[in-house]
């Protein structure tokens, strides 16, 4: 548990820095491309990021020259791959390195398409998201596609099924469909932190479409995903697409109407979309940090290095929000913290002053060990806070139990009257004759 | 003394100056001999300082050493309410509360001595050397429980005999700073000073006996020993018709006042009156006073007739009320049953049908006859000899001394620990052994001398009480025959003398935490792996880790590693260490989860297959199984057994071969070659190549090897980032 507090610890300074007003080119973005025309024909999404105060670094996917980490520093805080077909890297970057790079906390982005190379469909595997074995394979949608000028294969789908969270994809609703045309993926269902950030509709599959269908489609309905998003137990953040073009300005621009809806969209949802969910893979949204994490006995101040059983104390820790320019106090009604061994001997939910700070109140329990304060906040969209802080608990000390008990007059007075007649037996005993 | 004598030297009509000089040249020679036999016990105990260095022993030294360095430090106030947070974890153990402090006290104590006196010594050196001066005066207990028992030769025969036993010697050399090392002291002492008291029928002895007893219960658990052969011997007097105001005074005394004392002490508490262990002292008293009761009235009535009745109806009526007492307390829970410990003393199966952990030990284990040759040598052949003398001047002392030996005797051979325990009782009756037949056989040498100095022989020995084997000159040849004799005895007491320091330099010395074997050319190789563990953890990992292991390695960890421990020595939670167990003998990832449960950041092993250390986690893992599986029954032996056989090579069970214990041991040793000619990962422990040389760990990984191998420690891996 520790551990997680020092790589969440070692994490607050560095975003703190990264995300520092001040000094907004701290944050630097590699994008890697297939080939230069991406970074024109894109050019919307990447002025976006540009207009935010990001710092885009394009290079070829396979410029011998790139390196993510030199003497140890890493040169860039997050990764754009939008090179779907790279087989290899140029310089010493590798899938272990960009699976390195993420696991010391930094964010990636990947776009895949249909073709994706082997070398991009293990980095996506190794998040939790399989993508489509047949290389020439793409989602058809025959009731879900975006009504064009020619009927097509209905590769080109309008999809409005999001997730479901306002810290994810903004407070502003979507109104238009996002177009996708590219390959689906699914999500592994033995990783708990994969989601779906945008999925297909249930009559979509995935087939080539230039062939004939001779055996059941191995992905099919809902099950399908278009964009997935994971934040890692370090509070990294990943976005993998499995098209590329959705970026691109062509999409972004583009109207749309899905078919068997009446209404048709001037402008895709696109362009919404991956602001926002660039937005929170940037780290713009949905990032707490907990701080001060304090407690102390009921009318005392100083943090005591162990508790008795039975005493009252006080515990309050304090949370702010990033809101992009600045850290302001979350505010929310499900902070939970535990007085934990082995098993939770309390769980309280933490009243909040709405300037941050989380506070309660409770009595130790009657048991000794050694006890762990912890605060576990997993809501889905925000960084997830586990704090945790040790604290022995002890028995009372010999001269902390009652000294005399009403009830046990009777033996005081047994104890001593017999004392007393010993006294006068001996003597009348030795002295008289 | 002094008043008997002077009739025999007046006797002589000598002068009285010649004679008193005789006399004090035996007193001198006495205290001279004592002095040296002092020294004896005490230097012969150093070897382990001189062979390593001044360093604590074992395991359990480990937290007696913790726990004196930190009362030093904090007080006495401080260490009787220590909680201490760093040993099982997470439940933490309340120290004063649960240990004898007799050791920590006294050490404590003997270190602001020798600091009052300026001797600025470090607390470390007062523990490694308290074993040896208690040993020391331990000598001096049996000289004077000898000669109470028997007369001042086999007093001095006892105190040499006992100084270098190596019975004894095994937990009390230099380092083994343990509770044995003062109990054994405390205990002898309590019965010399009870002796005394039935021998003399003084309170000032019984209070003193009772005082004994005292520092005998602070000290070790042990003391249920005494307050069991008491009554026992009590009884037996009883039983003979050797009750007497003088046995009555003293057992009076001495279970009063020390049951009294012994509630002091925080961890025995109670007992006294509620255990099943301690009811037959109790019911002992209750039947003395019964005695002293039925004595009384027979001397008021004067009809036998009317005394039988009234006898018949007391001894009815008093034994009724105590079974119906002791019925309703062992119902009512007042008074606990008998404790797992004490069943498996009395039925030597008991604890390893019933209680694994304490069948583990091994020093629980069933004594064998080589173990018994190994610690008493020639006493072995003596002892029988001395019950024999024991038994032809018998006396309420020499009854109380065969039954603490014949008693001891038996413990002893129901746990390879306990022979300590009978050590003084074996010295003791050998000692009178030696002593009678040395003091015959002089006689008999001496027949012939000059009569004065016979008469003198004599007298001493007459005035000593000891007037024996009366000198018989029919026969021919008894002369040389005795020279030959006295010649034997000197050669067997000298082999053993050998044998006892061979014995202590050899196998008793060894602090077990330093290993030292004997190299290819015959030079000693010294693995000191188990030290360079503990330094590195306490190096290089966070002060907060928590480290998992074995129970056999907690102490040290804690003491020398200063890292939490999740079990130790200390097994009073059997769940806790059925935990661990169970995570030792379950699948990695099945243990990932128990781990993450405790916490747990580094797991330790102890592994013996580069070395051929024989006493590592593989070969103790059998009861891991057995203990995780008397608690979680998911665990069962027969899946870590081929017919019954547990093996580590090819032919091992595939539960084995996988499971948490097996990889960490063996994980990268099938790279290895340990011996000349032999396949890599030849394990030379158990002499068998190892049947899974792949082994893959993912959820720990290495931290540290140490240069031997002997400790391995991993640490947990965090949970998957992405996953």
């Amino acid at each position: 548990m520790s551990k997680l507090i020092f790589v969440f610890l070692a994490f607050i300074p560095l975003l703190c820095t990264s995300f520092s007003p001040e000094r907004p080119s701290d944050r630097r973005v590699l994008v890697l491309l297939d080939d230069f025309a991406v970074k024109s024909s894109h050019s919307l999404f990447f002025n976006s990021l540009k207009s935010r105060g990001f710092d885009l670094h394009f290079h070829l996917a396979d410029d011998p020259k790139i390196a993510l980490q030199r003497y140890g520093q890493y040169l860039y805080d997050a990764l754009i791959l939008f090179s779907p077909t790279i087989e290899r890297f140029g310089g010493s970057v590798d899938a272990a390195a960009i699976l390195d790079f993420v696991d010391s906390g930094h964010d990636l982005i990947v776009a895949a398409d249909s073709n994706a190379s082997d070398l991009i469909r293990e980095i996506a595997v190794e998040c939790g998201v399989d993508f489509d074995e047949d290389p020439a394979s793409m989602v058809v949608d025959h009731s879900g596609y975006a009504v064009s000028a020619t009927e097509g294969d209905h590769t080109l789908i309008a999809s409005d099924d999001f997730i479901k969270s306002d810290v994810i994809l903004g407070s502003k609703k979507i109104e238009a469909p996002v177009l996708f045309q590219g390959i689906g993926h699914s999500l592994n269902p033995t990783n708990s932190l994969v989601l779906k950030a945008l999925s297909a509709s249930p009559s979509a599959f995935s087939a080539n479409p230039k062939s004939k269908l001779t055996s059941p489609p191995s992905l099919t309905g809902s099950s399908i995903s278009f964009v997935s998003v994971i934040q890692a137990r370090n509070n990294a953040r990943i976005l993998i697409s499995g098209s590329l073009s959705m970026f691109s300005n062509r999409f972004f621009r583009s109207g749309v109407q899905k078919a068997g809806s009446p209404t048709k969209h001037e402008k895709s949802g696109n362009e919404q979309f991956f602001t926002e969910l660039s937005k929170w893979v940037f780290h713009e949204r949905g990032h707490l940090k907990a701080v001060h994490m304090q407690h102390h006995k009921v009318g005392e101040a100083n943090e005591p290095a162990i508790y008795r059983i039975n005493d009252d104390l006080e515990f309050s820790v304090e949370i702010f929000e990033w809101s992009g320019t600045s850290w302001e106090p979350y505010v929310a009604d499900d902070v939970q913290v535990q007085f934990y061994m082995m098993s939770p001997y309390v769980l309280k939910t933490l009243s909040t002053n709405g300037k941050g700070r989380y506070f309660t109140s409770f009595k130790v329990p009657d048991v000794y060990g050694v006890f762990q304060f912890k605060v576990e906040y997993e809501k889905l969209g925000y960084t997830s806070l586990s704090l945790s802080k040790q604290i022995p608990v002890r028995p009372f000390r010999h001269n902390e139990y009652e000294r005399f008990i009403p009830a046990a007059y009777p033996y005081y007075g047994a104890a001593f009257s017999m004392m007393a007649g010993f006294f006068i037996f001996t003597a009348v005993h030795l002295y008289s004759k | 003394m002094a008043q008997d004598l002077k009739p025999s030297i007046s006797s002589f009509s000598l002068p009285k100056t010649l004679k008193l000089k005789t006399k004090q040249q035996e007193l001198l020679i006495r205290v001279a001999t004592l002095a040296l036999i002092y020294i004896l016990a005490f230097i012969t105990r150093l070897f382990s300082v001189l062979r390593y260095e001044s360093m604590i022993h074992e395991f359990d030294p480990y937290f007696n050493y913790r726990t004196t360095l930190f009362l030093t430090r904090n007080g006495f106030a401080e260490f009787w309410n220590w909680f201490d947070s760093e040993s099982w974890y997470p439940l933490g153990r309340i120290i004063g509360g649960t240990l004898y402090p007799g050791l920590m006290l006294t050490a404590a104590a003997i270190h602001s001595l020798l600091r009052f006196l300026r001797l600025f010594v470090h607390i470390r050196e007062v523990c490694v050397l308290t074993a040896p001066f208690f040993a020391s005066n331990t000598t001096l207990v049996a000289y004077f429980f000898a000669k109470e028992v028997w007369d001042s030769g086999a007093g001095i025969v006892a105190a040499a005999l006992i100084a270098i036993c190596p019975g004894y010697i095994s937990r009390s050399v230099a380092g083994s700073y343990d509770n044995e090392g003062v109990a054994i002291f405390a205990l002898l002492l309590t019965f010399y000073l009870f002796v005394k008291a039935v021998n003399t029928g003084s309170l000032a002895w019984a209070l003193g006996s009772a005082f004994g007893y005292f520092y005998m219960v602070s000290a070790w658990g042990g003391y249920v020993f005494i307050i069991n052969l008491v009554p026992l011997y009590v009884l037996v007097l009883l039983v003979t018709g050797r009750y007497s105001l003088r046995l009555y005074v003293a057992y009076n005394c001495m279970y009063v006042l020390g049951m009294l004392l012994a509630m002091q002490i925080r961890f025995v508490g109670f007992q006294h009156v509620q255990s099943g262990e301690h009811m037959a002292a109790m019911g002992v008293f209750f039947l003395l006073q019964v005695f002293f009761f039925l004595d009384w009235v027979r001397h008021l009535l004067s009809d036998t007739k009317l005394f039988q009745a009234f006898l018949k109806i007391t001894v009815t009526t008093a034994v009724t009320v105590g079974a119906v007492a002791l019925g309703l307390g062992m119902a009512s829970g007042y008074i606990s049953p008998w404790t797992g410990r004490f069943y498996s003393l009395l039925d030597p199966t008991y604890a390893k049908d019933h209680i694994p952990i304490i069948a583990s030990v091994s020093e629980h284990q069933p004594t064998a006859w080589s173990s018994f040759m190994f610690d008493f040598h020639i006493l072995l052949f003596l002892f029988p000899a001395g019950l024999y003398f024991c038994f032809k001047r018998l006396s309420d002392a020499t009854i109380f001394l065969v039954m603490y030996g014949l008693t001891s005797m038996y413990f002893a051979g129901v746990m390879v620990r306990l022979i300590l325990v009978a050590t003084p009782a074996v010295c003791l009756i050998s000692a009178i052994a030696v002593s009678a037949t040395v003091k015959n056989l002089t006689r008999v040498v001496r027949a012939k001398s000059p009569a004065v100095q016979s008469g003198s022989t004599k007298g001493t020995s007459s005035a000593k009480g000891s007037s024996k084997g009366v000198i018989d000159n029919s026969q021919p040849f008894q002369r040389n025959g005795a020279i030959v004799l006295l010649l034997g005895a000197f050669y067997l007491l000298s082999r053993y003398a050998i044998h006892c320091t061979w014995v202590t330099s050899e196998a008793y010395s060894s602090p077990s935490i330093v290993l030292a074997a004997r190299g290819a050319h015959g030079q000693r190789v010294i693995f000191d792996d188990y030290r360079e563990a503990y330094f590195w953890l306490r190096q290089n990992t966070p002060p907060d880790a928590k480290v998992m292991s074995w129970w056999d390695y907690g102490y040290q960890i804690t003491a020398m590693g200063n890292r939490t421990v999740i079990v130790d020595n200390n097994t009073w939670n059997n769940t806790h260490i059925a935990t661990v167990g169970r995570a030792m003998s379950s699948y990695e990832d099945e243990a990932y989860e128990i781990m993450r449960s405790l916490d747990v950041d580094y797991v330790l092993v102890v592994f013996g297959g580069v070395t051929g250390y024989s006493s590592d986690d593989i070969n103790k893992f059998l009861w891991m199984v057995r203990i995780g599986g008397g608690v979680f029954p998911v665990i069962k032996e027969p899946d870590y057994l081929v017919n019954g056989e547990y093996r580590v090579d090819k032919g091992a069970a595939p539960k084995m071969l996988n499971c948490l214990m097996y990889k960490l041991s063996y994980y990268r040793f099938g790279e290895l070659t340990t011996e000349y000619g032999r396949p890599p990962g030849y394990d030379r422990a158990r002499g068998v190549e190892i049947g899974n040389k792949d082994i893959k760990l993912e959820y720990l990984e290495e931290a540290l090897t140490t240069q031997n191998w002997i400790v391995r420690i991993y640490k947990v891996k965090p949970p998957k980032n992405r996953w």
